[in-house]
């Protein structure tokens, strides 16, 4: 089996997997009073220093996820103005009911004289989120220039960074942000844990109410093992950061010049290595996907949450102004750290089997 | 939240625990605390006639770290005149045993319960 | 033998039953693939294992697997039924009832909920810590949306007549949503028997992973929501956000076995709880127990040491981990809000400990926690000042205390 769809879910990494395995079995509440719980706490706090240390920042509320931690960064500043990019994962878009939306350029980055444009038309300020890099193009985005727009005229700032850590070096603070968001299994952490990073003087509504933990931003009791799974996959990941980009630059650029008449979305902008969004011209993502199943291949054609609606077609693309025509022949190849070179080249091989068929029956 | 070395120590081994005779002229009284607040503290002196505290016990409900410093105090007072002892501050318990933050107000009690004492030995002499 | 310390906290937070881990093992490794990818056998294979989780939970409270939704746990399974259903209904309906011995999830839902305008009924409990069945009657109104009242409690382990309350709920046409963090697995929960709407649970509290849960949602007649957290629409869109294969798998195993075990297992612990209970109190004078004795599940005890404070006898248990209150809310020493509910003095509440016993409590560790007990009780007692004027005949309510 070939896997080359690391943005939907990312294989644990060994390190995470030794440290959530070693609290698997442990007794015990971090809430408690007595041994065990202090214990369990006191790893747990030790984890969340180990993420401050490694991406900067000065506050940590686990959650459960990427998208809770989204939900809780825009709906828990209260009733301001929120603005976000066209491209934003739904749980940034889906936040709150009606965000103000900043449209990006047809290579896929955040237009910044719109965003200027915008900024200006509000009289009071708000929240602005914009990702850090997107999910289906792997398009890195200008997010310390739109901080400082909106800084300027004192707007606080978000960005979810799940798809950037582990593959582009950036820290909390200077990306003049208040708030960014990390999904664990994302940068090869386990599933079901994410953490929001903000300002020690920013204090959001909690979306969900109890027993007061994480600084009364989250209650709930708190998962020690996935929460040492998370610590442990953020080292490993930063600490391979640059060996590992190489290498997936060097996919990337294997797979996107495979075929001469394939187009690559967001080519014109700065781009992480580790995604491809491309497009076979005339033959659809679907028919690819079903192709490449057949062979073991694992790819997708969209943001995981949103594939089962593959047939409306990509959002992103469709922010981007690709007609819904093309965007329907465009699939996602994406990679992480434990991606072989074989398996780019099993890619690239069946890749072009599909393609020459289609010359084929384009021939018949 | 851990107790220091010293709290374990006075908790596990509790120096002069138990009661004097309260109807004794030689013997003060102090009860401090309430046991809605989940402490309280009995402490008891006998003074002979220079104003020495010759003896101290107490008897603690609370906490590990209440138990410690009406123990802890037991043991400074004794041999010290009522004078000596009355001027006991409670930072110098608190610090004496490393309390935490919330565990300060252990420390006053027991300052407290010095105080009560010796006001209840001086109001049976003051009489006299 | 005995190994220390002896876990006695099971209504905090259970271990993971090797059997679970087992299971759930491979989809931390291997089975990698996120449930939701479509387009690939990583994807299926990871489905597919969530789905079967799905039944399994369905099974064991007598549900239609499409009814159950996955959340990060109960407090989040709470929030979500209460804030859910209140906002999806308020034009019309704006009240709520709950109970003052909910879970602080709840309680603190409902606060917030007052907050934004809508009315809370917060039904006291009698002493037994079980509600009154016609005060809640009373309390219905045309204007109230949903009723929610948990199914055990975390603190006192008493059984709420749930027959009785989704019956008198069904009848006023009130949903009915019940916390079952602490009763799965403890006590038979029949979604249809009991006319229960929607209902929380906790897999930590069935030796299942700790960051997973699930809330049941009432397909027919329909129990409608507004989501709190938004995105991806998964979870028929009532939760986004990726679900955790492991733990969703660790879950579904975790209720499996509680629903093979828990008869036989009633009856351990109700054996171990009676022992461990009988020689205290054949040790032990002035021991009270804090909620109904026989309407309680068999694996807790929540009892009260007179004149004894439960911070300082937990510090000589410190080899047994048992809690002084709720896990939440211990850090600070506030008196439980359980035990001052069902009339419990002030006093007594701080004598208190909870003790839980569970599935992996043996009679050796009953036996040794309860001399543990014994000993350091009367070695407190006889260092403490109100033992001594008790036994002395004093009256402490009549002594002015300056309460400080």
């Amino acid at each position: 089996m070939i896997y080359l769809d690391y943005n939907a879910s990312v294989p644990i990494r060994p390190k995470a997997r030794e440290a959530l395995m070693g609290v698997l079995e442990a007794q015990g509440n971090p809430s408690s009073p007595h041994f065990l719980g202090r214990q369990l706490r006191s790893f747990v706090d030790n984890a969340r220093k180990e993420i401050l240390k490694a991406v900067g920042g000065e506050r940590l509320v686990f959650t459960s996820g990427g998208t809770e931690a989204n939900g809780l960064a825009l709906a828990g500043v209260g009733a301001v103005p929120i603005l976000v990019s066209s491209i934003e994962h739904p749980s940034v878009l889906k936040a709150v009911p009606h965000p103000h939306v900043i449209p990006v350029t047809k290579d896929g980055v955040v237009d910044l004289e719109s965003l200027e444009n915008i900024l200006g038309s509000f009289g009071t300020p708000g929240l602005l989120s914009i990702m850090f890099v997107n999910n289906e193009t792997g398009v890195i985005q200008p997010v310390q220039e739109a901080a400082l727009l909106a800084k300027a005229k004192g707007w606080k700032v978000h960005t979810d960074a799940s798809q950037a850590l582990g593959h582009i070096p950036f820290s909390f603070e200077d990306l003049s942000v208040d708030m960014m968001t990390f999904s664990s299994h994302k940068c090869g952490g386990p599933v079901g844990i994410g953490a929001l990073i903000l300002k020690e003087d920013l204090h959001l509504q909690p979306l969900v109410r109890g027993g007061g933990q994480e600084y009364g931003m989250r209650s709930g009791t708190l998962s020690s093992p996935l929460i040492l799974g998370f610590a442990a996959a953020v080292k490993d990941a930063l600490k391979e950061q640059s060996v590992v980009s190489q290498r997936l630059r060097g996919f990337q650029q294997k797979i996107e010049q495979a075929l001469p008449n394939a187009i690559v979305y967001g080519q014109n902008s700065p781009r992480v290595a580790h995604v491809s969004c491309i497009g076979m011209p005339a033959v659809s993502s679907q028919l690819q996907l079903m192709a490449f199943d057949l062979k073991d291949i694992a790819v997708a054609a969209g943001a995981a949450c949103s594939s089962g609606a593959m047939k409306k077609g990509s959002p992103v693309l469709a922010a981007m102004g690709i007609p819904l025509t093309e965007a329907q022949g465009a699939i996602r190849v994406s990679t992480g750290w434990n991606s072989q070179e074989s398996e780019i080249d099993a890619f690239i091989s069946e890749w072009k089997n599909i393609h020459s068929k289609q010359l084929t029956k384009e021939a018949i | 939240m851990a107790y220091s070395e010293k709290v374990i120590d006075h908790y596990e081994n509790p120096r002069n625990v138990g009661s004097l005779d309260a109807a004794d002229d030689a013997v003060g009284t102090g009860l401090v605390g309430a046991p809605a607040c989940g402490d309280v503290m009995k402490l008891q002196i006998k003074v002979n006639d220079q104003g020495v505290i010759e003896d101290a016990k107490f008897k603690t409900f609370g906490c590990g770290s209440a138990i410690a410093s009406s123990s802890l105090v037991t043991e400074w007072i004794k041999g010290k005149t009522i004078d000596e002892a009355s001027i006991i501050k409670n930072t110098e318990i608190a610090q004496h045993l490393s309390l935490p933050p919330v565990k300060i107000h252990c420390s006053m009690l027991a300052e407290d319960a010095i105080r009560a004492a010796i006001q209840d030995y001086k109001q049976k002499h003051s009489t006299v | 033998m005995v190994t220390r310390p002896i876990y006695l906290d099971y209504q905090s937070t259970t271990p993971c039953d090797p059997r679970v881990l087992e299971t759930m093992i491979p989809y931390f490794t291997e089975e990698f693939g996120n449930p939701h990818s479509r387009s690939h056998a990583y994807g299926w294979r990871a489905e597919e294992a969530v789905e079967t989780a799905r039944v399994q939970i369905a099974k064991i409270i007598n549900a239609d697997p499409r009814e159950v939704i996955f959340t990060s746990g109960a407090t989040e399974s709470n929030n979500l039924a209460l804030k859910g259903v209140a906002h999806f209904y308020k034009a019309k309906k704006d009240h709520i009832i709950t109970c003052v011995t909910e879970h602080k999830c709840v309680l603190d839902s409902c606060r917030h909920l007052e907050q934004d305008g809508f009315k809370v009924t917060y039904l006291p409990v009698e002493k037994n810590g079980i509600i009154d069945l016609n005060r809640l009657k009373d309390a219905i109104t045309d204007r109230t949306s949903i009723v929610s009242i948990m199914a055990v409690n975390n603190e006192i382990g008493v059984i709420q007549p749930l027959t009785e309350i989704g019956k008198i709920c069904r009848e006023a046409g009130v949903f009915f949503h019940t916390d079952a963090a602490q009763a799965i697995g403890k006590i038979p929960m029949d979604v249809e028997a009991m006319n229960i709407d929607l209902l929380s649970l906790s897999s930590h509290k069935i030796y299942g992973p700790k960051g997973v849960g699930a809330l049941y949602v009432r397909r027919k007649p329909r129990v409608r929501l507004v989501s709190l957290i938004d995105g991806g629409g998964q979870e028929r869109g009532m939760r986004s956000g990726t679900l955790s294969t492991p733990l969703c798998v660790g879950l579904g195993m975790a209720c499996e076995i509680a629903g093979q075990e828990m008869v036989a297992e009633n009856l351990t612990l109700l054996a171990l709880r009676d022992r461990f209970y009988k020689k205290i109190t054949s040790k032990l004078e002035e021991v009270y127990i804090n909620g109904d004795f026989d309407k309680r599940i068999p694996g807790n005890l929540n009892l009260s040491f007179a004149h004894v404070e439960g911070e300082g006898l937990m510090m000589g248990i410190k080899e047994l981990a048992v809690s002084s209150g709720s896990a939440c809310t211990s850090a600070s020493l506030e008196p439980s809000y359980v035990l001052r509910a069902l009339g419990v003095k002030v006093e007594m509440a701080h004598t208190s400990l909870r003790i839980g016993f569970g599935r992996f409590t043996t009679q050796e560790e009953v036996e040794y926690a309860a001399e543990k007990i014994i000993t350091e009780v009367l070695r407190l007692r006889d260092m403490s000042p109100l033992w001594e004027m008790s036994r002395q005949g004093i009256d402490i309510e009549s002594i002015q205390w300056a309460e400080h």
